[in-house]
């Protein structure tokens, strides 16, 4: 068993950050995060004080800089294919430590690190502050398909129980003296995956059983309503609305 | 149906007969009257139709032969909502019956399902916990429990909804011996009917005064569970095997 992914994420503590209801902390990052994109790229020094909030706020939530900086590697593979752009792009060019670079693919890169760096940092900011379950509430709160909240709360429900069932079966197989060390061996992994389905939705079954056992009739009864106060939802909107103000300073300068 | 309330059995099932869709016959005709605060073991081969008879209890199978009653309401789809309530059925693996994030919920699903809110919710949640001793484990998500105590949290789910009857599927499978009687002593502790399905037949007579025999589709036997085990004939004829050593003459029951 041990801790389940569930909390993998979550740094739990007793900050203001934490404190807020996780509505009003979705709809903060989702606002922050839709003023980043649409800021001019021209505008440099916006990204910076964009930065210097999520810095701010990472301070306020008591998140080590450490923390937050190990979490942003997550990024790398899109990093990656923005160093690409550089290289690959058409039109005016500039020499830059004996290399020709085009002038509008860094301009480009620049655009997808920076505005990358800056979401993944506020998600970040927000796994960090707010339990799986949490998340969940907030965004049946905010009134997201029931269907997609439900299906989400079982994949945090089952995943260790289907993961501990893949591992069984791995031993199982090991147990008896096979190893998967080339090609010719992933039609037995291609089963193993066939068979854990099969398992998988055979469980399914059995959950619907009891789910309906117990009065279940097609939709999940609230049991936890998330509530915000006004003073909640104002302190939440610091963050976007700050933002706000930076991007609109950005347009017209 | 002139019986007092009183006097209505918590369970009533008169010639019950079921086919799958596929052909296979499970059930022949059977009759099973449970009273109310009674504590009965369904004892029988794999195979016997056991599975078959606790699903009809709450209707999830029907569209067979005869008639189920619970606490003298007939178990018909239009008393679908209510007949679940009343009948409360612990499955053998807890992590199918367990399906929320965590404990507390799980345990107000059938509650809430039914539309109870608020403080009376927490309340009933609450009590149900009590009653399996669980009640420190409330905002822990499931599967970081031990197999006994997820057992113990199923059984509050089903505690939680006030049930008539509680139907309990192999209750003491893959339990180790001191959860295996922890458990015992929590079903022991309860105020209400017992309808146990095992083939554990030590904890079937530790706990049900009365066992019946289902075989092949029929009820074989019912009487008495001290004298049911005794009868060697019975027991050989219906494949039941006592564990090694184990002599249900040696043991004297309340």
């Amino acid at each position: 068993m041990g801790a389940g992914h569930a909390h993998r994420l979550y740094r739990p503590g007793h900050s203001p950050v934490h404190a807020l209801p996780p509505h009003c902390k979705l709809a903060a990052t989702f606002g922050f995060v839709l003023v980043v994109v649409s800021t001019p790229r021209e505008a440099v020094w916006a990204f910076g004080l964009y930065a210097l909030l999520l810095a701010g706020v990472a301070a306020v939530a008591r998140i080590p800089a450490g923390l937050l900086l190990r979490r942003l590697l997550i990024e790398i593979p899109f990093v990656a294919f923005a160093v690409l752009m550089p290289f690959v792009a058409e039109g005016e060019r500039v020499e830059v430590l004996g290399m020709s670079l085009s002038v509008s693919g860094l301009w480009g890169a620049w655009n997808v690190l920076a505005k990358g760096t800056l979401g993944v940092a506020a998600s970040v900011l927000l796994a960090s502050t707010t339990e799986l379950r949490a998340l969940l509430l907030g965004l049946q709160r905010l009134r997201l398909p029931p269907l997609l909240v439900q299906i989400a709360s079982f994949m945090i429900r089952y995943g260790d129980v289907i993961g501990d069932e893949l591992r069984r079966m791995s031993v199982a197989r090991r147990s008896r003296g096979f190893e998967a060390s080339g090609i010719r061996h992933w039609g037995v992994l291609a089963k193993t995956a066939g068979a854990l389905f099969i398992r998988s939705y055979e469980r399914g079954e059995r959950v619907y059983l009891a789910m309906v056992s117990r009065g279940y009739a097609g939709s999940m009864p609230v049991i936890d309503e998330a509530v915000a106060t006004r003073g909640q939802w104002a302190y939440a909107a610091v963050l976007p609305v700050t933002a706000l103000a930076v991007c609109l300073m950005g347009w017209t300068l | 149906m002139t019986a007092t309330p009183a006097l209505t059995p918590s369970l009533e099932v008169a010639g019950l007969a079921y086919a799958y869709p596929d052909g296979h016959q499970a059930l022949y005709g059977v009759d099973l009257s449970v009273g109310r605060g009674e504590r009965v073991a369904l004892l029988g081969p794999n195979g016997a139709g056991k599975t078959t008879l606790v699903l009809h209890l709450n209707g999830i199978l029907a569209g067979g032969v005869g008639s189920v009653a619970v606490a003298g309401l007939p178990v018909e789809k239009r008393n679908l909502a209510e007949i679940r309530r009343r009948v409360g059925i612990v499955f053998q693996d807890p992590d199918d019956q367990l399906f929320m994030p965590t404990v507390r919920e799980d345990v107000a699903f059938g509650p809430a399902a039914a539309g109870m809110r608020g403080a009376e919710l927490e309340e009933r949640v609450g009590a149900a916990l009590d009653q399996v001793g669980m009640a420190d484990f409330a905002d822990r998500p499931p599967h970081h429990l031990s197999f006994g105590q997820r057992r113990r949290v199923a059984v509050a789910t089903v505690l939680a909804m006030r049930p008539e009857i509680l139907v309990l599927d192999e209750p003491s499978s893959n339990l180790d011996p001191a959860s295996r009687r922890e458990l015992a002593d929590i079903l022991r502790s309860l105020d209400v009917t017992v309808l146990m399905v095992t083939h554990d037949l030590p904890y079937a007579l530790e706990l049900c005064p009365r066992s019946v025999i289902l075989s092949e589709g029929v009820i074989a036997a019912d009487g008495r569970t001290q004298d049911l085990l005794c009868d060697e004939k019975l027991m050989r004829a219906h494949r039941l095997e006592l564990p090694f050593g184990f002599d249900p003459r040696s043991v004297s029951v309340a």
